[in-house]
């Protein structure tokens, strides 16, 4: 369904309070990965806000749709989203990373309710919602599973023994999103190890594919709708995306992969942000 | 005497339990005719999921099914599911302790004339270190039957070690598996074997062999690996002074491995290691590799009789 201009107006506050938070809890611990976290922003937002089901009081409600974070490590932005959706509580993203937390450096599903499964290592999240999405097909229940990777993860060759497997059962109750920020801890993509043409690879799998600005909710939105319509074949949404999103310090910046903001930087970044208080 | 390959007792149980539970599936990597999960896709067609020659998707596959509720089996031989796919085990399945069982065949130097590159001896080591598994290794077709029941019931992740070869059957139909539980065949007096998988037959002939020696040996069919049943390896400690430990494994992380942390913990007694000595596997026959490897009944003679020599030094 097309989302109104007010529907809109309250994503893109949403999105821009997500990523407040993120820097927010990172400057706090002083340690994680906040390049990666800024740049699926507006991907995580466009889904928890607008396009899954599920129910904050009872996680582990049957009729939920589910969404696994295969690159763990933008764990501050699926934390923050669980808080904004009312998983957990916001004075709860102050203790990320610190020793007795539930929220790892790297999602824990034992303790944190809304995270589906452990992530952390790469590569492993499509495989997982391969399984997700068979089980929903053997249950001929609606649930769509949803399935964040990012571009370097596509390095990891179980990813394509994956995608073999969803598109070989036909799992159309399945989407993957790329977050295709064109930046890996070592460097870009393209100079590491390129994964590109992602878009024809995928097609080439079997895929249904779609490519799109990752930072567009409207965008995001109509190319979930579509996925949700498409039939025997499971659905990749390339989202072209910037590294370090929302802020001039850290976009497009290989080194914000895995290190935080300093106090200067996280002002800067709230005077381009609008400020709204969650770790003191 | 009847004799029953495990895997093929694995099979028999995947569709007995598949027609008591409507929530099992069963997941193989193109192997199902070897494992015998062949015999569940049959019957259950819908409910059998082929991933391919894709060991690390197969596993993560399977993480996926339980998070939705289904009691995954997921089977290849046990090289590959512990070796190659170990990493998923770990993170997939282990870490958030989910509900997947993992079953492999072919495990051992027995899988014979494929040669070392499928001979799998370091497995039981492998699944042992991961936090939250429970690894059994059954010593025959009905131990098999029983303990894949059991894993059903239990909940969390589970590694079963089955083997490509008939052995005998050992049990009979009074035999109540329990995880976690070790059977004693007999106490003995002056030493305990200790062994687990195919290796509890020859212990079993080699304390008969024995007996005519005038020693008495217990036997423990050991099949529980993790949680290890301590209380019967300090109380066998206690009684006999001397242990041996006979596994178609490594020396190194295994059975032996786990029984010796146990002993040097809390009853230290001389104590000898039967089991593959840091090697890989070779081509063969099963009865020539159990001659090479020094896995046989013959073997275990030696080892209980230098165990108790070390005991009286002591």
């Amino acid at each position: 369904m097309p989302v109104t201009e007010e529907q809109l107006k309250t994503l893109k506050d949403k999105a821009r309070n997500v990523r407040i938070d993120i820097l927010k809890m990172l400057t706090e611990c002083g340690s994680g990965h906040t390049g990666g976290s800024l740049s699926a922003a507006d991907i995580a937002t466009a889904l928890y806000f607008s396009k899954m089901k599920y129910d904050p009081k009872k996680p582990d409600w049957k009729g939920r749709d589910n969404f696994i974070l295969s690159k763990g490590h933008a764990a501050p932005l699926l934390y923050t989203v669980l808080a904004h959706a009312g998983f957990i509580e916001h004075a709860e993203l102050c203790t990320l990373r610190k020793l007795g937390s539930r929220l790892q450096g790297h999602p824990d599903s034992k303790h944190v309710p809304g995270v589906e499964i452990s992530t952390g290592s790469l590569g492993q999240g499509l495989s997982v919602a391969n399984g997700l999405a068979l089980a929903h097909k053997l249950d001929k229940a609606p649930n769509r599973v949803y399935v964040l990777l990012g571009d370097g993860e596509l390095q990891e060759g179980q990813v394509w023994e994956a995608a073999m497997t969803s598109a070989h059962y036909k799992l159309d109750n399945l989407c993957a999103l790329v977050d295709n920020n064109g930046l890996q801890i070592d460097g870009p993509v393209a100079k590491v190890m390129g994964v590109e043409p992602i878009t024809d690879k995928f097609r080439a799998f079997g895929w249904a594919v779609q490519d799109v600005d990752g930072h567009d909710l409207e965008k995001i939105l109509g190319a979930l709708d579509k996925a949700e319509t498409t039939k025997g074949k499971p659905s990749m949404i390339v989202c072209r995306t910037v590294k370090g999103k929302g802020s001039k310090c850290f976009e497009g910046r290989v080194e914000f992969h895995g290190t935080t903001p300093s106090k200067d930087e996280l002002d800067a970044a709230m005077k381009e942000l609008s400020e709204e208080t969650v770790c003191k | 005497m009847t004799k029953i390959a495990t895997r093929d007792a694995y099979g028999d149980a995947l569709v007995a339990l598949g027609k008591k539970r409507n929530d099992v599936v069963v997941l193989d990597a193109d192997l199902s005719g070897s494992t015998k999960t062949g015999k569940f896709a049959k019957v259950f067609p819908d409910r059998f999921f082929n991933i391919g020659i894709a060991e690390q998707d197969m596993v993560g596959t399977a993480a996926g099914l339980s998070l939705a509720g289904k009691l995954p089996f997921a089977s290849t031989f046990a090289v590959f599911a512990t070796g190659r796919a170990w990493e998923q085990v770990r993170q997939s399945v282990c870490y958030p302790n989910l509900n997947v069982k993992i079953v492999a065949s072919h495990a051992g130097i027995t899988v014979g004339e494929d040669g070392g590159s499928h001979q799998s001896v370091e497995d039981i080591a492998l699944m042992r270190v991961l936090p939250n598994m429970t690894v059994i290794v059954p010593a025959d077709g009905p131990e098999t039957s029983q303990a894949i029941e059991a894993v059903a019931e239990y909940k969390g992740p589970c590694y079963v070690r089955v083997g490509r070869n008939k052995v005998p059957t050992l049990f009979g139909e009074d035999y109540q598996f329990k995880i976690g539980k070790a059977h004693v065949f007999n106490e003995g007096k002056d030493a305990a074997i200790i062994a687990c998988g195919i290796m509890v037959a020859e212990a079993l002939a080699a304390r008969d062999l024995l007996k005519a020696e005038g020693i008495d040996a217990g036997v423990i069919n050991m099949s529980t690996i993790k949680p290890i049943d301590t209380g019967a390896i300090v109380a066998a400690a206690k009684r006999c002074g001397a242990i041996v430990t006979a596994e178609e494994h490594s020396i190194i992380g295994g059975l032996g491995g786990a029984v010796a942390e146990v002993l040097s913990e809390s009853a230290p007694v001389p104590m000898v290691r039967i089991g593959v000595k840091d090697a890989f596997g070779t081509s063969g026959d099963q009865e020539g590799l159990m001659k090479h490897y020094g896995l046989t009944a013959g073997d275990i003679v030696a080892a209980v009789k230098e165990a108790i020599k070390k005991k009286k030094k002591d």
